[in-house]
């Protein structure tokens, strides 16, 4: 299953509570304020394991837009908004936690 | 007669996430037209608001981060960001944009707008302050 999380870590619990409920076939996508916790820093425990299996993605644009662009962690992948779609087909409607 | 009171804009959220960030940005213009003794603030997510390189040709969004370059020419001069916020975000000051003003007690000379506090000297900024506004 695909998961969309919007909102910053430091602001909401939504990726918190995100990992606590999802299984070992769904994968996250982090965007809009989300993808503030794509780069290294005090929250970033949270989603280090999944990062590691590679099921974690984050929006490139809204990457750039908050100028983080070089800061993104090694094993979080960047995609654009076709990729977005091809992950939507590949795992199904997505579920947004906002 | 005119009253200037000390206003402090606390800005807590990022920028494009929500629309505080540039509202804030507003309003501080409007108190600066009003000859106002005008401070910002960086906590929490709002750090993120003065990040150099935002690129927002990716989410069709205005990028008005450049608009906090023409804070200077408003008199507007005390930026100050928690050093806190930056460390737990995996920022530091090198990842601020270089805003500057210009001293007209010291013969135009260029300097920093942007000043890293500690939480500690915030707390103490604040409680100079007539007015605090929080976005």
């Amino acid at each position: 299953m695909l998961h969309t999380v919007n909102k910053s870590s430091f602001e909401r619990n939504s990726l918190q509570s995100c990992i606590n409920i999802i299984d070992d076939n769904s994968v996250i996508l982090l965007i809009e304020d989300g993808v503030i916790s794509c780069t290294n820093n005090a929250n970033s425990e949270m989603i280090a394991g999944l990062a590691e299996d590679g099921r974690v993605y984050a929006l490139q644009g809204d990457v750039d837009a908050r100028g983080i662009s070089s800061k993104v962690a090694d094993n979080i992948k960047l995609v654009d908004y076709a990729e977005f779609v091809d992950l939507v087909v590949e795992h199904g409607t997505p579920v947004s936690w906002v | 007669m005119s009253i200037t009171k000390k206003f402090m804009y606390l800005n807590r959220k990022s920028s494009y996430g929500t629309v505080y960030a540039i509202e804030s940005l507003e309003v501080v213009l409007i108190a600066a037209a009003f000859d106002q003794d005008v401070s910002l603030a960086f906590i929490d997510d709002g750090v993120f608001q003065i990040v150099n390189g935002q690129n927002t040709d990716g989410i069709g969004m205005k990028n008005f981060s450049k608009t906090f370059h023409a804070l200077g020419d408003y008199d507007i001069n005390k930026l100050y960001v928690s050093k806190e916020s930056l460390d737990e975000r995996g920022l530091n000051e090198d990842d601020i944009m270089p805003l500057v003003y210009e001293d007209e007690d010291d013969d135009w000379a260029e300097k920093p707008s942007v000043k890293v506090v500690s939480n500690a000297e915030l707390s103490l900024i604040m409680s100079e302050q007539d007015v605090c506004l929080s976005f």
